[in-house]
């Protein structure tokens, strides 16, 4: 039992070791790090922050009221449901 | 409400999102094909450790990164998108997307996670089996994180096993195994990876010919080269197959799409595809102008065989698609929209029974929806004109990506040839022309994604929901500002991508 606890705690004091000297020898990987950092910072601290809430998410607290909205956009006033064609309507080129 | 609608908040989310699409997709064929091409090159190394596969593979590794670092969370902006200028439509599709998405995202991330590290730090580190087996499951990983968008994108052109609740106002999965494994998706996904593979072919290939026209690293540019135009090339035909196959899939579920990649206003028997013409601009479906100006070449019964696996079969026009056929038995928009417009009514008929508590009238309005549901998009369009996508620019793109498309293989072909004769150092042509070949794929590449997308238009789900209802009702100021805002920040992007790329290249393998 003892074999096995000192077994795995060394397994993962190796794999701590491995990706900590892995990051310590980065050269160029420093950089892209620090573009991939920038780029998560923009994307969510500003651009989804201020620029791009959920629509849905924000404005309505429940699910049925968000379906609700989203039939009231999808069923336009009556007047939008006629139509000049028939369903049968074939070769009716202007 | 359609009235009012701001057309102009439409078009303007529909260039933010296509701008975020193929800035995503500037990244995403590099890294889903140098992916497997590094892993080849690695195998070559453990198998013959000769150290200089050793140094190529590393080579070739760093600019993978790059690739990716650079690219990697790109595609969340669009997710940011669906949110907040496309809410009906995420809200429709959530139930169909939203788990899957999540869990590939999650799968994906920690795949890449463990995997890539071993690949990048695992050198004389981890035992070099196992560093192998990392560096495939890097490729594997990258190409089935791709699975579930490509099925989301295919699903949206041929929506099969689903149905919309009314209830919950969302398409709700029936069957899991036909969306995810529709002929449709298969072919997206099959096609997606194949020409990635054939871009990043084409990467190696014009870095390489670059070295050799300048006297530089010559042993690992030719040895670079010869594993890259052999997969390239086994890429570029099967790509070639399965946009066959892709084709004659549009033709049974997208016909519009299809008679627009082709300009082909009146339908025909024995249809031609169009080899050489140039598309008339200003040409509408109603009028009688020609499709095309001055001269123009067909190859007979091509586009028939392609669309119905038959040279003498009919091809609809767009004329057919619009306003029907009833010889060959199309159903044209217009009369679509007869029955399209009947499914709203019910729709609206039903919501506001189920309101008032008349269930008997609910499910009485609830029937004629089903009955008409097939056409539900086709309720909210105005003319059935509007069923038409952008000709000219279908018809370019579906050409400029054939074209291209035609030219890789010969190009891979050639490289081969000259290798395998020893002569390709002095082909001073032909490296000039490969230095080039990885702009041509990203034209060809983005081309692709313009036939798929525009030739789809006006649909964002194919027959059941229009752009125009698919948006949120915003002003169209709002998306205009973060337009400008993304497309400073993927310049930006663009120009860190391409230095640090450039100077890595300058670098060479020497400094690994």
């Amino acid at each position: 039992m003892t074999s096995n606890r000192s077994n795995q705690a060394s397994l993962l004091v190796r794999i701590y070791r491995f990706y900590r000297d892995g990051f310590r020898r980065m050269t160029l990987g420093r950089t892209l790090w620090k573009i991939i950092f920038l780029k998560l910072f923009i994307l969510f601290a500003v651009l989804k922050f201020f620029f791009f809430p959920d629509f849905l998410a924000t404005r309505f607290s429940t699910d049925s009221q968000r379906a609700e909205y989203v039939i009231d956009q999808l069923t336009p006033p009556a007047q939008d449901y006629t139509t000049p064609y028939k369903e049968n309507d074939y070769d009716r080129k202007p | 409400m359609i009235e009012n609608l701001d057309l102009g908040m439409v078009n303007w989310a529909r260039a933010q999102f296509a701008l975020t699409a193929m800035y995503h997709w500037f990244f995403v064929p590099l890294t889903l094909g140098i992916s497997w091409i590094i892993a080849f090159y690695h195998t070559i190394y453990v198998r013959t450790g000769n150290e200089e596969w050793k140094r190529l593979t590393k080579f070739w590794m760093k600019l993978f990164g790059i690739n990716f670092a650079i690219g990697v969370a790109t595609g969340i902006i669009m997710e940011f998108e669906f949110g907040t200028n496309w809410a009906n439509y995420s809200w429709m599709v959530g139930d169909i997307f939203g788990a899957p998405l999540a869990i590939e995202g999650i799968f994906a991330f920690f795949l890449e996670a463990t995997f890539f590290a071993v690949m990048f730090f695992g050198w004389n580190r981890v035992s070099k089996e196992f560093h192998l087996f990392s560096t495939w499951m890097v490729a594997v990983g990258s190409n089935l994180s791709a699975v579930w968008i490509l099925v989301a994108n295919a699903w949206m052109q041929h929506p099969v096993g689903q149905a919309f609740n009314p209830e919950t106002a969302r398409f709700e999965m029936q069957n899991f195994a036909e969306v995810a494994f529709s002929p449709y998706a298969i072919n997206k996904f099959t096609h997606a990876t194949s020409s990635s593979m054939l871009m990043a072919a084409l990467f190696v290939i014009s870095i390489s010919s670059w070295y050799l026209l300048r006297g530089r690293h010559t042993l690992m540019a030719k040895r670079s080269i010869v594993v890259a135009a052999t997969l390239g090339l086994l890429a570029s035909v099967f790509t070639i197959f399965n946009g066959d196959e892709s084709a004659y899939e549009i033709a049974q579920v997208q016909p519009m799409k299809l008679a627009a990649f082709e300009g082909l206003y009146e339908g025909q028997q024995n249809a031609g595809l169009v080899a050489f013409g140039l598309i008339n601009r200003d040409k509408k479906v109603y009028d009688t102008q020609e499709p095309f100006v001055g001269f123009n070449l067909h190859i007979p019964g091509l586009l028939s065989l392609m669309a119905n696996r038959s040279f003498n079969s009919f091809v609809p026009g767009m004329k057919d698609l619009v306003y029907g056929n009833a010889e060959h038995n199309i159903l044209g928009s217009a009369q679509k929209m007869a029955r399209g417009k009947k499914a709203v009514a019910s729709l609206d008929a039903y919501k506001k029974a189920k309101k008032g508590g008349d269930q008997q009238a609910a499910a009485t309005h609830l029937a004629d929806f089903k009955q008409y549901q097939e056409f539900l998009g086709y309720g909210y369009l105005q003319r059935p004109e509007e069923a038409v996508p952008p000709v000219a620019l279908s018809f370019n793109a579906f050409h400029v990506m054939v074209i291209l498309g035609m030219l890789f293989p010969l190009i891979f072909l050639a490289y081969l040839y000259f290798s395998h004769r020893g002569t390709l150092a002095d082909k001073k042509w032909l490296l000039g022309l490969g230095t080039i070949t990885y702009l041509l794929g990203v034209i060809a590449s983005q081309a692709g994604w313009v036939v798929a997308e525009v030739g789809r238009q006006p649909w964002s789900i194919q027959g059941l929901l229009p752009v125009s209802i698919a948006r949120t009702n915003l002003t169209t100021g709002t998306v205009q500002v973060t337009f400008f805002m993304f497309l400073a920040l993927f310049t930006l992007l663009l120009i860190a991508e391409i230095s640090i790329m450039v100077k890595q290249v300058n670098i060479g393998p020497e400094e690994n």
